[in-house]
């Protein structure tokens, strides 16, 4: 029996919660990708580099907190600087709206036109991330790191297995629950979500029941700023902020979106956790898990891990691959909101 | 206005050449990069050599000086170091070049630019044991010793604390690959066990995946053969999060103030070993220098081989520089200690020899790399703390 939790532990301590996090913060940048392609009909490509902008401003907001001796003990400060974040990434997307996207709008571009630009924008922000903060790691999280310590649990329990649950993961999953449901809230049960659905659903017909298309527009940038913003200051202070990781996870922010059914909130969710739970598993070594459950004589040698670490991104093109080639629309079927 | 300006164009010329002929050497190191934070207290390291040579007014009869001329290896860039060492060997005409630090870098510049234009290059960092072997007509050296020594060092440090069982995790790149070699073969042949040697890749925001692998492996202890500023910490600090190992073993890239600031109290107890030694010579040069650091005296020691071969050969030519390193640089001769360049122009100008022990105990053995001793330090209390040398 007690093999038998400390094979839970263990798996709990190195798969589940750090799967979770992960999960819930793609699972956020997949919702902003999948909500511009729901409405404005193109992919994002400069997701990632937005989601790097919003956490340079929360980042220099926080220092200027804490050089004010500003802070919620025990919580990150960076939550404090949160919503001016946010406030600075919706002035930035609104206004490459603005100056890029509007124009393609008017001349009815294709979406490949759209995505192509939406690559420039993305060069241009991570021109500009990297000019104000550096290429470099930089620290920001502070308060208490975790919930549960590996050295208390096992002192605690008498377990051989510790388990670690930190600050950030608990603060990823909690927020990630409560802005999903504001955003469905949102999207089912107000007017102005109704109208994006709509908007989303059939443009035309939207238009003639007037709705008026730059104020769906400008609330879709609005939301996925503040998406973007939340994902990637979350993302930060669970691991570490350096624009390029936030560049690096364009590729399994999309594999999430396009799994869950692209254009499907739902989807976004779900394909987060997919992702992060494949890359996650996939990757373990299974060695330790094994010896816990299996009878001595059974015990294995090797690691049993399916594959090495390197490939970790690997996974993400594979489900990528696979989720095109036999069910295109995703696990929900995506394109309509 | 025509006037002045030829004025101006005259003295600049009875300037320079009242300043006689000056040396361009190349100093390249990552000044950007995995050990950026090294590489500031290096290259002044190598300059205060340059700048000792200069002020003794010796140097070829008083008639030379020497100009340092800085350019970024970048550390991990092939392409971008080759570049930077063709524009110093054609567009700066160095004489000989003090670099590169990693070793990836290095073996780049030695065999595409260095090797082939017949320009000495004196490494003071780059440890791959795979440099031991490279085609380099004579033209390569390094002041820091071979990995395969540092290796079978780590393996006496662990076995002497009776630690059997380790995990190694490497950077994925010449450097972390042959460390991880040679101690892998080290520590097996006195009889340990290595439970996994898994390569991590530098740069990455999470490294949750790795640290479960080596946890689910096991070990006593961790080795870690990375860098300070990468992936080392970050597997660091992801083993003590998680609880998987609480004690490391760290190769010489790890060394760094830094890693202490980002890691806090929890590294105290980690071991690790870097290249250096108890030499009267270190202890000169750490009270010549305003910063210390890793590879400083290595650094120092690269870039005054250099100036004692000019001298010795009696030219800056390349390749009279190259056929003199290893004369100055061993016995038979008077034993030259940091801060005493001066002393050392003067007996090779009268044609004598001398014996360059420098602040890391100089002796360059096999194809002109340095025999190796190495500093076996103990964090505690927030400081590496030397233990012993070996």
């Amino acid at each position: 029996m007690e093999d038998f939790l400390n094979a839970i532990i263990l798996f709990s301590n190195f798969v589940l919660v750090p799967a979770t996090a992960y999960g819930a913060q793609l699972a956020l940048g997949a919702l902003g990708v999948t909500l511009v392609f729901g409405i404005l009909r193109f992919s994002n490509f400069a997701h990632g580099d937005t989601m790097a902008f919003g956490t340079m401003v929360v980042i220099l907001v926080t220092w200027w907190f804490q050089s004010m001796g500003i802070s919620i003990h025990p919580l990150p400060t960076a939550l404090l600087a949160l919503p001016f974040g946010i406030l600075a990434t919706v002035g930035m997307l609104l206004a490459t709206n603005r100056l890029v996207y509007r124009f393609y709008r008017r001349v009815k571009a294709a979406p490949i036109v759209f995505v192509m630009a939406s690559v420039g924008v993305m060069f241009v922000m991570n021109g500009i991330v990297r000019f104000v903060i550096g290429p470099d790691d930089q620290r920001f999280a502070d308060g208490e790191r975790f919930i549960v310590r590996a050295r208390d649990f096992k002192e605690a329990t008498g377990m051989a297995e510790g388990l670690t649950i930190k600050v950030s993961q608990a603060l990823t999953l909690g927020i990630a629950i409560v802005v999903v449901i504001a955003l469905f809230w949102f999207l089912q049960r107000t007017r102005t979500g109704k109208s994006m659905r709509a908007f989303s659903d059939n443009e035309d017909l939207a238009l003639l029941s007037g709705i008026s298309p730059e104020r769906v527009v400008m609330i879709t940038w609005i939301i996925a700023a503040a998406l973007a913003t939340i994902a990637g200051t979350l993302y930060g202070l669970d691991k570490s902020f350096k624009p390029f990781t936030y560049f690096q996870l364009l590729l399994p922010i999309f594999a999430s979106a396009i799994v869950g059914g692209i254009g499907s909130p739902l989807g976004a969710i779900a394909g987060g956790f997919v992702v992060a739970f494949s890359e996650v598993t996939i990757t373990y070594a299974y060695k330790k898990f094994l010896k816990y459950m299996l009878p001595e004589n059974l015990e294995p040698d090797s690691l049993v891990q399916l594959l090495s670490t390197d490939y970790k991104f690997a996974v993400s093109f594979v489900i990528l691959v696979l989720v095109l080639l036999i069910r295109p629309t995703g696990i929900f079927k995506g394109k309509v909101l | 206005m025509k006037r002045l300006l030829i004025a101006t164009a005259a003295s600049t010329l009875i300037a320079t050449s009242a300043f006689s002929h000056e040396i361009n050497v190349g100093i390249i190191l990552g000044f950007t990069g995995p050990i950026e934070s090294l590489t500031p207290a290096m290259a002044s390291s190598a300059e205060l050599a340059f700048d000792e040579v200069n002020a003794s007014g010796l140097l070829l009869g008083g008639k030379s000086s020497i100009v340092a001329v800085r350019g970024d290896s970048t550390c991990i860039d092939s392409a971008a170091a080759t570049a930077v060492a063709e524009k110093q060997i054609t567009a700066d005409n160095v004489a000989a070049i003090m670099g590169a630090d990693c070793s990836g870098v290095t073996g780049a510049i030695a065999s595409n630019v260095a090797v082939p234009n017949g320009v000495v290059m004196i490494s003071p960092s780059a440890t791959s044991p795979g440099l031991s072997t490279i085609d380099d007509n004579g033209l390569f050296f390094r002041t820091a010793p071979s990995d395969a020594r540092q290796g079978a060092v780590m393996a006496d440090v662990l076995m002497d604390k009776g630690i059997t069982e380790v995990a190694v995790t490497y950077t994925n790149n010449d450097y972390g690959k042959g460390l991880a070699d040679a101690f892998e073969a080290s520590f097996k042949a006195l009889g340990g066990t290595i439970t996994i040697s898994a390569a991590h890749e530098d740069g990455k925001a999470d490294y949750s995946a790795e640290v479960g692998a080596l946890a689910s492996a096991g070990g006593q202890i961790l080795a870690v053969l990375g860098y300070a500023d990468q992936g080392g910490k970050g597997i660091i600090q992801g083993a003590l999060d998680s609880g998987a190992f609480e004690t490391f073993v760290m190769g010489d890239g790890m060394k760094s103030v830094s890693l202490i600031e980002a890691i806090g109290s929890d590294l105290n107890g980690s071991i690790g070993t870097q290249p250096g030694s108890d030499g009267e010579g270190a202890a000169i040069l750490a009270g010549m220098l305003d910063v210390g650091g890793p590879f400083t005296a290595e650094s120092y020691d690269a870039a005054a081989l250099i100036a004692l071969a000019i001298q010795a050969g009696g030219s800056a030519e390349r390749a009279s520089i190259a056929a003199n390193v290893l004369s100055v640089a061993n016995a038979p001769g008077e034993i030259i200690l940091p801060g005493e360049l001066a002393k050392a122009l003067q007996i090779l100008a009268d044609g004598g020899e001398i014996n360059y022990e420098g602040a890391s105990g100089v002796e360059l053995i096999g194809p002109g790399e340095a025999s190796g001793s190495y500093q076996e330090y103990e964090v505690i209390d927030g400081a590496f703390v030397t233990q012993r040398y070996r």
